[in-house]
């Protein structure tokens, strides 16, 4: 298929190395900013594509688990004066199970059915946040803890020394999140290429082949579930040390349908496509500020245009429009009927 | 009294052989008011090729549907290998050595030929989840192996030009032999076959046949649903011939050919 050729070339390293020269063209603060942001956003849909993308199976509820992890995240060292590790573990933890137990009885139902369900539990856990206030502030949000890693805080206000180098606590908080979405990649891309990813592929390819060779699809497709919701947790978790501030909204209905546009856009089932996909549509406000009211009517439209447009998203609709400029080798004919 | 102890044991052995690999006991089915498989009973011996024949809606792929656990029965008992088995799903009867293709191609057009073929050695590689995220040098092997094993077979069933094809790519003839070659990645004991010549050309039948008698040759016992006479009359060791869900009439394909009733079926519908 169309998605093979951008796996084709070394992704990682190129990925890596496009992570590592960006800032050179980041012209201040405001922009690097934007990419840190960025690429915890792209590291939570690289997680969600192989829900939805591989696996085939809608979730349009996973802001529920990135707002889970931040809260987790926020409360654990706020109220409760944790250390941020085990406090995204924590976060992570709670997630897993909460993933598992509701994806126990969900993932059996299909297509509209499953969208549906996961829309309402999404739902549910955000007007959770939104309500119980004495925990999570309410609407008016929580401001969060720097991170702190092996007891040193990592604040985007500081400066820090690297290696004899000065550098700031954003450079550094930039360096990170790249790093965090590389992990993520690695992980993924590990994953799609085992005989795990193979069953998860199958699910979506045909159920029924996958369950006739042994493929227990049920437990597959909780499985993918559980890593989804988990790498939303996670991500979810750095994203509130971040920003430092975090309301409902990192919860909220309207974060969900982002991220899955996100995922439709770049391309399901390819991992860098969903990347692109993060990319276009987190630079989107930024680039249409004046439109800030219509941004919901914005995505849902880009999610349509998509699907009637370009089903398979736009990178591997783009590889495969450049594969079909190359020369090919004469294939062989075509035998039999249908 | 030296004759008598040596005649016991033949006739021992002899039910040792004839103990069937699979049987079916007074199964049922029905849809609405059709009655889809009814009251059907039959034996298969082990290393038989085994033919299941019947004009259209006769009710062969739904037996096969609930053989393999897609359909559950509504009567009925099923034993493969002397143990009760209706009613299992399919994904436990492939670890019983059940696999089989499917009339309409059940193949996964999101992956490659090679990647249909890996996922039928599902059962018998190590899935450890730690080792699949971090991409553990023992997965590693274990996937080059499995990779190693996969190609093989494509070449087996005759798809060597396909290995690393998209399977959407591939013309339908080759996707019929790639879900043979899948099948036979999970080391069956049992392989079902439904209409495996369906849609193919005469050099394609002839490739098909020479490739169920090697399989069979292999030890692998082969249940075959087909509408290609020739093919089911040279290959068959016996022979079931289903009407409105029912046996028709059951035997070598000799006995078949010269049934009054099969033919009086044939030639009447
Ligand atoms: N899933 C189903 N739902 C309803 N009716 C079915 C289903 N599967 C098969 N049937 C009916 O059962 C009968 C036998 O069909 P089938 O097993 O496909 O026949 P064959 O494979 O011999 O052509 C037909 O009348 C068919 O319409
Ligand atoms: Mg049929």
């Amino acid at each position: 298929m169309a998605l093979r050729l951008p796996e084709r070339v070394p992704g990682l390293p190129v990925l890596a190395l496009v992570l590592l020269l960006l800032p050179l063209f980041l012209g201040n603060e405001f922009h690097l900013d934007i990419a840190t942001q960025i690429a915890l956003i792209a590291a939570t849909v690289v997680g969600l594509n192989l829900l939805v993308g591989y696996g085939g199976q809608v979730s349009l509820g996973h802001a529920a688990f990135f707002g889970m992890g931040a809260y987790a995240s926020a409360i654990l060292t706020g109220t409760y004066g944790w250390t941020s590790i085990p406090a995204l573990l924590c976060g992570a933890l709670l997630v897993a199970v909460l993933a598992w137990t509701l994806g126990r009885p969900i993932l059996r139902l299909k297509g509209h059915y499953l969208s549906m369900a996961t829309l309402g539990m999404g739902i549910i856990i955000a007007i959770v946040i939104n309500n119980e206030g004495w925990l999570t502030g309410g609407p008016d949000g929580l401001a969060v803890e720097p991170l702190t890693v092996l007891g040193a805080e990592l604040s985007i206000f500081d400066h820090y020394s690297l290696l004899g180098l000065e550098v700031s606590g954003a450079m550094l908080w930039y360096g990170l999140a790249a790093l965090l979405l590389l992990l993520a990649v690695w992980i993924a891309q590990n994953l799609v290429d085992s005989p795990i990813g193979r069953a998860l592929r199958a699910v979506h390819g045909s159920e029924v082949a996958a369950r006739v060779v042994g493929v227990d699809t049920s437990h597959y497709k909780l499985l993918i579930f559980v890593i989804s919701a988990v790498y939303a947790s996670v991500m979810g978790s750095f994203y509130a040390h971040y920003t430092g501030f975090i309301t409902p909204q990192v919860a909220s209905f309207e974060h969900s349908i982002e991220l899955i546009t996100m995922v439709v856009l770049g391309g399901m089932a390819s991992t860098y496509g969903v990347i692109l996909g993060a990319v276009l549509l987190m630079l989107l406000p930024q680039l249409l500020t004046d439109f800030q009211d219509y941004e919901m009517m914005m995505f849902g439209l880009i999610l349509m245009l998509t699907m009637i447009f370009m089903p398979k998203g736009l990178l591997p609709t783009l590889s495969e429009a450049v594969r079909r400029l190359r020369p090919r080798p004469a294939t062989t004919p075509a035998s039999g009927q249908e | 009294m030296n004759q008598n102890v040596q005649q016991t044991e033949t006739s021992r052995d002899d039910t040792a052989r004839l103990t069937p690999l699979l049987e079916v006991r007074g199964l049922g089915k029905a849809f609405g008011g059709v009655h889809a498989v009814d009251d059907l009973s039959f034996r298969i011996l082990p290393g038989e090729v085994y033919a299941v024949i019947g004009p259209n809606g006769a009710g062969k792929t739904t037996l096969f549907n609930l053989i393999t656990g897609l359909y559950q029965p509504d009567q009925g008992e099923i034993s493969l290998k002397g143990e009760a088995v209706q009613g299992l799903p399919p994904e436990r009867l492939a670890r019983l050595g059940m696999s089989r293709t499917f009339q309409n191609l059940q193949i996964c057009m999101n992956m490659t030929a090679l990647e249909n073929v890996m996922l039928g050695r599902h059962l018998h590689l190590k899935r450890n989840f730690l080792a699949a995220l971090l991409r553990w040098p023992s997965l590693r092997a274990s996937e080059r192996t499995c990779r190693a094993q996969a190609e093989e077979l494509i070449r087996f069933v005759g798809c060597g030009d396909y290995v690393d094809a998209d399977a959407a790519a591939m013309p339908y003839g080759a996707l019929k032999r790639l879900e043979i070659a899948r099948a036979l990645a999970t080391q069956p004991s049992i392989l079902l076959l439904d209409e495996p010549a369906a849609g193919l050309n005469s050099t394609e039948t002839a490739a098909l046949e020479q490739l169920i008698r090697k399989v069979a040759a292999g030890g692998i016992t082969v249940v075959l649903v087909e509408h290609d006479m020739k093919l089911v009359m040279s290959i068959s060791d016996r022979v079931l011939v289903l009407d409105y869900g029912r046996k028709l009439a059951e035997g070598t394909p000799r006995e078949i050919r010269d049934n009054p009733d099969v033919i009086a079926a044939y030639l009447g519908g």
